[in-house]
C-alpha cells in the first residue's frame, strides 16, 4: 500500500486535531471529578460577597466598653496575655489605639480634645488588596475568594514575619514563645491555641460565621460594631455607612480596608 | 594485604557496634500497640462506627486529616459527607476528640510505637483525661 504526501499530511492533521481536543475534554472532565469531593459548607453559615464592619465610635464611650469587646475576642480565640515585662511580645487581635496612631496624618494642630484622646477600637482591616497576602511566601495568609476574609492558615505559617512588615496597620502579632502558659484560665476548648513561631491576627471570626453567629466583638458591642456584607446595598452595615460620615485607616495606601469608623455619629441614648 | 590483622579486627569491631541495636534486642518481644476505644462517648454508641470504616481510618486517617484541614481552613467547607451518607463537622478538636477523648491511649499508643510525632497538639487542645 502506498500513500502520497498529500494524503499523509491530511491524515496526520486530522489525527492531531482529534488528539488535542480529546486531551482537553479529558482534562476538564478530570478537573470536575476532582473538584466535587465529599465536602460542603455548613448550611447554618452566614455568607457574603465581602464582609465588612462599621464601628460607631459615639457608641463606644468608655474604656470599659472597648475592653469588653477586646476581652470577648481574646477569650473565644485563646489569645494569650503575655508577660508585662516584655511588651514587644504582646499578642493582640483587636485593641484600643489613640487617634494619632490609628489615623496618622489626619491629626490637626488644633483638634477636639475629645477625639484626640478617645481610644479607637482597631483590628485587622481585611483589605480588598491585602499587602500581607502579597508577601507571604507560603500562602499561609490568603484572601478567601468567597467572602474576602484575610485568613491565616497556621499549618503553613513558617514565622518569617514578612506579613508583619507589610501590614500598614500593625494588625499582626508574632508568637515569640509558646503562648499556652499565658492564656488566662478560661480556655475555649472548641478553638485551638497557637504555637511558638507563627503569626496571628483577627480572622473576622470565620469559625463563628460558619455556625451562623456574628463575630464576638460585634455581639458584645451593644450595636456599636455593625458587621455585614459591604457588597449588599441593603445590608445593615451599608445602611450605617450610607447614612453617616465614615473614615477608614490609611486609605491613601490603596489597600481598601473593610473596616469603617463612624465619627461623631448621632449620640444614641 | 598489609596490616590485615588490624583491618579485620577493626571490621569485626565495627560490625559488632553497628549491629548492637539488633543483637541487644534479639528475642525480646516488644508489646504491640493496642489503641483503646474505651471512652464514655464511644461506649454509649449502639454501633461503634467511626466516620469511615475501621480499616480505612487505620490506613488513611493522616491523609484524611490533611484533607479536612485544607477544606476547612482554605475552602470553608466544614461538613464531610461520609460514604454511608452521614454528615460530620470536620474538626479534630470538636469531632474526632469528642469521641476519642483518650488521646494517650488512642493516638499516642501507635504514634509512640512507630516514633512519629504529629504536631497537631502544639495548637489543638487535647481533651482532659482522667477527670
Amino acid at each position: 500500500m502506498s500513500i502520497n504526501r498529500r494524503d499523509f499530511l491530511r491524515i496526520a492533521g486530522f489525527g492531531a486535531v482529534l488528539g488535542l481536543s480529546g486531551a482537553s475534554v479529558a482534562a476538564t472532565v478530570k478537573k470536575e471529578i476532582e473538584a466535587a469531593g465529599p465536602f460542603k459548607p455548613d448550611p447554618r453559615g452566614l455568607t457574603a460577597k465581602r464582609w465588612g464592619m462599621a464601628i460607631d465610635m459615639s457608641k463606644l464611650k468608655s474604656d470599659a466598653e472597648i475592653q469588653k469587646c477586646v476581652d470577648a475576642c481574646h477569650q473565644v480565640h485563646n489569645v494569650p496575655e503575655v508577660d508585662p515585662d516584655h511588651p514587644q511580645q504582646e499578642i493582640k487581635w483587636i485593641w484600643p489605639e489613640s487617634y494619632e496612631h490609628a489615623f496618622p496624618g489626619n491629626e490637626g494642630e488644633f483638634m477636639s480634645p475629645h477625639f484626640k484622646h478617645m481610644p479607637f477600637l482597631v483590628l485587622c482591616n481585611h483589605c480588598e488588596n491585602p499587602p500581607c497576602v502579597r508577601v507571604c511566601p507560603t500562602k499561609a495568609t490568603f484572601k478567601r475568594k468567597t467572602d474576602g476574609i484575610v485568613m491565616m492558615d497556621m499549618h503553613r505559617c513558617i514565622g518569617c514575619r514578612f506579613c508583619m512588615a507589610a501590614c500598614p496597620y500593625g494588625a499582626r502579632s508574632f508568637n515569640f514563645r509558646d503562648p499556652r502558659p499565658f492564656i488566662k484560665k478560661d480556655l475555649n476548648l472548641e478553638f485551638p491555641t497557637r504555637t511558638k513561631g507563627v503569626v496571628e491576627k483577627c480572622t473576622f471570626c470565620y469559625e463563628r460565621l460558619a455556625k451562623g453567629v456574628q463575630p464576638a466583638c460585634a455581639e458584645v458591642s451593644n450595636g456599636a460594631i455593625v458587621f455585614g456584607d459591604l457588597e449588599d446595598s441593603n445590608s445593615e452595615v451599608r445602611k450605617v455607612i450610607d447614612t453617616n460620615f465614615t473614615i477608614r485607616r490609611k486609605p491613601e495606601l490603596g489597600t481598601q480596608p473593610s473596616v469603617y469608623y463612624v465619627i461623631g455619629g448621632k449620640d444614641h441614648d | 594485604m598489609y596490616d590485615s590483622g588490624k583491618i579485620i579486627a577493626g571490621l569485626v569491631i565495627f560490625i559488632v557496634i553497628a549491629t548492637l541495636p539488633f543483637t541487644l534486642n534479639l528475642g525480646k518481644a516488644v508489646a504491640k500497640p493496642s489503641p483503646s476505644i474505651d471512652t464514655p462517648t464511644i461506649n454509649q454508641m449502639a454501633k461503634k462506627q467511626c466516620v469511615e470504616s475501621k480499616d480505612h481510618m487505620k490506613t488513611t486517617h493522616m491523609q484524611m486529616l490533611n484533607e479536612w484541614r485544607d477544606e476547612v481552613v482554605r475552602d470553608g467547607n466544614r461538613l464531610y459527607i461520609a460514604t454511608d451518607g452521614k454528615e460530620y463537622n470536620m474538626s479534630l478538636q470538636n469531632t474526632c476528640m469528642h469521641c476519642h477523648s483518650n488521646k494517650s491511649k488512642f493516638c499516642d499508643e501507635c504514634h509512640n510505637f512507630v516514633a512519629v510525632k504529629p504536631y497537631c497538639w502544639d495548637c489543638h487542645i487535647a481533651p482532659k483525661e482522667g477527670v
